[in-house]
């Protein structure tokens, strides 16, 4: 609280990023976890929470004869901008949010302070919810071939592992030690995934310790014991998902990869994913354009083609399907590293398994497969996300990426998914927000030295609350689908409007599908309800049901009535070019139009996470052009 | 002409048929004067192709020793490859599909012989009347009549026999204005927005000249539909530069001078080949299966085809904003008020009217503003994206209308009583159908050609229920409001049930599509269980109480 020199300011004006309505008046305040923005202007009370955490950046932009601009740019992909009346307060706010937003101990963060009222016993149920060993069992491990080993328990073969691992039976602890010692940051090949029927499996890594020519017995043991543990297959791939050029270039630092001649039989393979800076500068490519003020078509295309954020979507998917095509269909083990094997290989694993085994693709599975390749292996969430005040050059949207090698797989295939869009955003919401504890740290060490399990609350049985609405009604259940083969060509990804403009409902579909079959689904439970109550009261009842509908329920009808989905219903800017001269150099009324002042009150279902968003014109533009008609008569 | 003239081979055997998603399957290939068919002869008649010649776009032919390849680019925007052993045979075949998928007779076209194997519950052609639709506009007001001032197609050869005209305009003035208006296309009514009173209409362009030429019957005409003391909007779907050069050729636009009550707006839309090309390339990108994603977007968009999709929607979202908002009337045209006009008036009513949402009310939209009002379908139809022709009046302008209506659809899913396949079929058949409706350029051609009684009309055949449950969509729940899309291009998307359709398996997208008609349809089942039930129960209940009180 110390960092709040203003908790309220009056008079703060909200603008409206793509139209040019007029913009919201209201008050902000600034508590010790949100800033909280409440619209005045608006007949319904409309409230927008910004979480601290979820600030990327703070700026003061330049002195308006309205006020003193402040813009927001959120790790959600909000954007918000305010304008100040005070250049004082403005500063005051400013001040207060750089430090807010960037707190500098761990012990700062959300999690530490947030407490739901529960019984302290829910607390550490809730860390037991996902448990490891589970998700090994159902793989079928421990086996003749794999055991899970707490070889790391003191973190004395890698630091930024688990205690527990999963490596070949036939890898003696000589092996892992030694193959520790010529492996980038000791992580060692471990089992990420066993693809049951074949025996074929998904192992990780970091890069060898190879320079030009150095070899490690026990590491060619490791990879040999990885090869022999599926005995289906002579061989196994070896993938780098770096550039090969990277590779190449970290040789010379003494890392590198695998040389073929001194591995048996292994096939060794390039596949050319960015590292995290590349992608960094993609994703600030892409949200310029998402928030460039209204571009032409050809504005979008050329900046989403610019920002070469697709391509990479696509090279990750493309990674993920040869892994799961080589498991699948070659029977082939796989062992997968990047640099330090924490990003690239984390998003490469967990999307194969997604795509080869259906439980990832369910509501619980999903939080598995995030807990193992994610968490527990050590991608460092708080530094990619930048949780902390830090270094900028270490944040990079890896995370963000791989939800969205997701979403993109729900967009082909819409009935393989337990969960819906929903859930993917408030996971991604939740990994920035620091609201919970499973995202803190970078690896389970670290974790444990915050007393994260024992102070902050875990994230899963909060969403598990909420599955209701994070369900997809379209899933068609477990063994619908098995492994998926996703079409990878460029016209099979699609620009994420849900994710990159989320907060811009303008620009969404106004009719909401997922909401209308929710709401199906829950009416679909009532009338069973009501069915069976019906039919119980009417025991002597053996005939067949007359089929034709009945007028006569009303009350059934109207409540069907009222469940119609809610609409954003006005029109945009559609006027937005610059005026045409006319020959006697005057210019044409291309006319703004004004919108009606009898809007219906249809915003009012946006909730307070959201951005006040609708489109229409705006009274400064119409003010303008009557001065402009005033000077030309 | 006999087709078997044009026939030279009307069979070969041991035809090797390639097309999306199917393997290989070898047969035999016949050619009727329509038809070109391959069969297998297998029990199934799953192995069949039926394929219409009018239906053909383009063909290719390549030889590797005796065998010889007929590539066939199809209007749909589908690929088929026959592989035909023997060179003459093949060269034979391939003229003849050419000559067969080029008539250059209209009544020799397929709907003059197709004889339907349905019963014609409804007759398509008295389906959509000016005389009814007239009759719902008298409803709500009286300031409108039927003329039939162009029943012999003279004052207008583009308009059909009755137009709606404002009641004090008589038929005189009529003739008049229709000489001061390019094609004689003088202002019409195209819809009345029952809310406020306010008014569409459509026209060409006026016939200025360099000299500023003037017809105060012109104006007269407009005028008459503003109320006391508001003004109109007269949107121009040229942009100024286009418009002032219009001039020079004896058009122009509405001066202000000349038309005081009237502000005009110019909305530029593109017109006539510059879409054909745009639809060309668009089609090569999606065709082309080895590109990677930066190749891919730059092509989507150099083929600007999108960009057409948001200047047109733009358009009529303006157009229907005047209406709605401003509470004003409006004009519009462009230069022959055939083409980008009627994309901008039919979709401001789908913004504007939920009639035109539903199936019958969309039907009447595309008879009424389309059909009636005499865009050039024959013309514009001709060829699709894989012509090279280039001929300039050849252009895809109800298909990009049809794109903006599924965009539409998309950002309104529960809107529509249609579904996407309802506009895919609509694609279909205005390039290549068994059915009459969309052939001639208008009304006046279409009398001549007597397509009423010699051809079968396309909403005979949908309107049946059988077919019509295939185009309906599960989520429709009407909805009375005006809607308003969003054009801003992260809205706008590739119509993938058309550019993708022969490209990828949509296999995972239908069931999904079935999915969502199996929950609404088990609740729609389960509500009627439970009124029944709930009926039953009150019947026992007074039952009970009638025996209680004897």
């Amino acid at each position: 609280m110390e960092h709040i020199t203003t908790p309220k300011v009056e008079n703060v004006k909200l603008l409206d990023r793509y139209t040019n309505r007029k913009p919201a008046n209201g008050t902000l305040y600034l508590t010790a976890t949100h800033l909280i923005y409440v619209d005045a202007s608006a007949e319904v009370r409309k409230e927008t929470w910004i979480l601290h955490h979820h600030i990327a950046t703070v700026e003061k932009l330049p002195l308006t004869t309205s006020g003193c601009p402040l813009l927001i740019h959120c790790k959600n992909f909000r954007v918000a901008h305010f304008v100040i009346g005070h250049e004082r307060d403005c500063h005051e706010v400013y001040t207060s949010l750089l430090k807010l937003s960037q707190p500098v101990k761990p012990e700062e963060l959300y999690a530490f302070s947030y407490n739901p009222k529960m019984p302290k016993d829910n607390r550490e149920i809730g860390w037991k919810l996902i448990d490891l060993k589970v998700d090994y069992q159902r793989m079928g491990i421990p086996n003749d071939f794999w055991e899970i080993t707490d070889a790391n328990k003191d973190y004395e073969v890698c630091n930024t592992y688990p205690p527990e691992i999963v490596v070949p039976k036939a890898a003696n602890k000589a092996t892992v030690l030694g193959s520790s010692k010529f492996r980038s940051r000791g992580r060692i090949p471990v089992l990420s995934y066993l693809y049951k029927e074949n025996n074929a499996a998904i192992c990780r890594c970091s890069q060898p310790l190879s320079g030009f020519s150095a070899r490690c017995l026990e590491d060619e043991q490791m990879l040999q014991a990885i090869r022999q543990a599926n005995p289906g297959s002579p061989f196994m791939y070896v993938v780098d998902t770096r550039p090969k050029l990277n590779a190449m270039a970290n040789r010379a630092a003494g890392k590198g990869y695998e040389n073929e001649d001194n591995y048996d039989n292994i096939r060794f393979k390039f596949i050319g994913i960015e590292n995290i800076h590349v992608m960094r500068s993609s994703l600030q490519k892409l949200l310029e354009v998402c928030e460039t003020k209204s571009p032409s078509m050809s504005d979008f295309l050329t900046g989403l083609e610019n920002s070469g954020w697709l391509r990479h979507i696509k090279a990750v998917m493309d990674a993920g399907v040869f892994l799961a095509k080589a498991v699948k269909e070659e029977k082939a083990s796989v062992l997968v590293h990047c640099s330090d094997g924490w990003d690239r290989t984390a998003q490469v694993c967990s999307l194969a398994s997604l795509l080869l085994d259906p439980f990832y693709r369910t509501f619980k599975g999903l939080m598995v497969l995030i807990e193992k390749e994610w968490i527990a292996m050590g991608h460092k969430f708080s530094h990619r996300c930048g949780h902390l005040d830090g270094d900028l050059k270490e944040v990079s949207p890896v995370f963000t990426q791989f939800t969205e090698c997701v979403w993109q797989l729900m967009q082909q295939f819409p009935c393989a998914f337990e969960f819906n869009e929903r859930f993917l955003l408030e996971i991604h919401d939740h990994v920035y927000s620091c609201q919970f504890g499973n995202f803190l740290g970078t690896c389970h060490r670290e974790r444990e030295a915050l007393k994260i399990f024992e102070k902050t609350h875990s994230l899963w049985p909060f969403l598990l609350q909420k599955k209701q609405e994070f369900r997809n009604p379209l899933y068609k259940g477990f063994t619908a689908y098995k492994e998926l083969k996703p079409n990878t060509l460029p016209f099979s990804f699609q620009f994420w409007c849900g994710m990159y403009n989320r907060f811009d409902k303008g620009m969404h579909p106004k009719q909401c599908v997922l909401d209308h079959l929710l709401n199906c689904m829950s009416q679909k439970m009532k009338l069973e309800d009501s069915a069976t109550d019906l039919e119980n009261k009417l025991p002597f009842l053996d005939g067949p049901l007359p089929d034709e509908v009945c007028s006569l329920s009303k009350i059934v009808n109207a409540s069907v009535e009222s469940s119609k989905t809610p609409m954003l219903n006005t029109p945009q800017d559609y006027e937005s070019e610059p005026p045409a001269l006319l020959t006697n150099g005057a210019i044409v009324e291309e006319v703004d139009i004004m919108p009606s002042r009898d809007q219906k009150n249809k915003e009012n279902f946006v909730n307070h996470h959201d951005l006040p968003d609708l489109h229409s014109t705006m009274e400064v533009i119409e003010s303008d052009a009557k001065k402009e008609k005033l000077q030309y008569q | 002409m006999e087709f078997a003239e044009l026939i030279k081979t009307p069979r070969a055997d041991n035809v090797v048929l390639h097309r999306p998603f199917y393997p290989a399957v070898e047969g035999t290939l016949c050619l009727t004067g329509h038809h070109l068919i391959l069969s297998s002869r297998r029990q199934d008649n799953s192995e069949e192709l039926w394929l219409l010649h009018s239906n053909i776009d383009s063909i290719e032919k390549r030889f590797v020793g005796s065998l010889g390849t007929i590539i066939i680019k199809c209007k749909d925007l589908r690929i088929i490859q026959l592989d035909i052993p023997g060179m003459e045979e093949c060269l034979n075949i391939a003229s003849s599909i050419e000559a067969l998928s080029t008539l250059d007779s209209v009544t020799l076209m397929y709907p003059f012989f197709y004889r339907p194997m349905f019963e014609v519950v409804e007759d398509g052609w008295h389906s959509f009347l000016p005389e009814r639709e007239f009759e719902l506009l008298s409803s709500v007001t009286n300031e409108w009549r039927l003329s039939y001032v162009n029943k012999e197609f003279s004052v207008c050869p583009s308009y059909p026999p009755a137009v709606t005209v404002p009641k004090s305009i008589d038929d005189e003035a009529l003739r008049r204005v229709a000489t001061f208006r390019h094609g004689g296309r003088f202002p019409v009514l195209s819809y009345y927005h029952k809310k406020n009173g306010m008014v569409m209409m459509r026209s060409s362009q006026p016939l200025t000249g360099t000299n500023g030429r003037r017809c105060k019957e012109d104006s007269a005409l407009i005028n008459a539909t503003l109320r006391a003391g508001k003004r109109g909007y007269i949107i121009d779907t040229r942009s100024l530069n286009v418009a002032q050069q219009a001039r020079a050729k004896g058009g122009g636009f509405e001066q202000e001078v000349q038309y005081p009550q009237w502000r005009r707006i110019h909305k530029s839309v593109e017109r006539y080949n510059i879409l054909q090309e745009s639809l060309i390339k668009l089609v090569e990108a999606c065709n082309d299966q080895s590109h990677n994603m930066d190749r891919w977007l730059s092509k989507l968009e150099a083929s600007n085809w999108l960009t057409h999709i948001k200047e047109i929607l733009t358009a009529a979202c303006l157009a229907a904003q005047c209406i709605d908002r401003e509470g004003a009337s409006v004009l519009v045209h462009g230069t022959e008020g055939t083409d980008s006009t009627l994309q901008i008036t039919s979709l401001a009513q789908i913004i504007l009217d939920p009639r035109c949402r539903t199936i019958r009310g969309f039907e009447a939209l595309i008879e009424r503003e389309w059909l009636q009002a005499g865009h050039p379908f024959q013309q514009r139809c001709a060829q699709s994206a894989y012509s090279n022709s280039k001929q300039k009046w050849e252009s895809p302008v109800f298909f990009l209308f049809l794109d903006c209506v599924w965009q539409t659809l998309r950002q309104f899913p529960c809107s529509f009583e249609f579904n996407g396949h309802f506009l895919i079929m609509l694609f279909e058949n205005a390039y290549a159908s068994q059915f009459g409706t969309f052939l001639g350029n208008n009304e006046s051609e279409r009398c001549k050609l007597k397509l009423p009684q010699k051809t079968m009309s396309l909403w005979s055949w949908v309107n049946q229920p059988y077919e019509l449950s295939k185009f309906k969509n599960p989520l429709f729940e009407a909805n009375s409001l005006v809607i308003w899309p969003s054009v801003a291009p992260q809205s706008l998307q590739l119509w993938e049930g058309v550019f993708l359709r022969w490209n990828r398996s949509s296999k995972f997208l239908d069931e999904a599509c079935e999915e969502m008609n199996n929950i609404i349809e088990y609740n729609k089942e389960l509500q009627a269980k439970v009124n029944a039930l709930r009926r039953q129960l009150a019947e026992l209940e007074t039952d009970d109480g009638m025996q209680e009180s004897s």
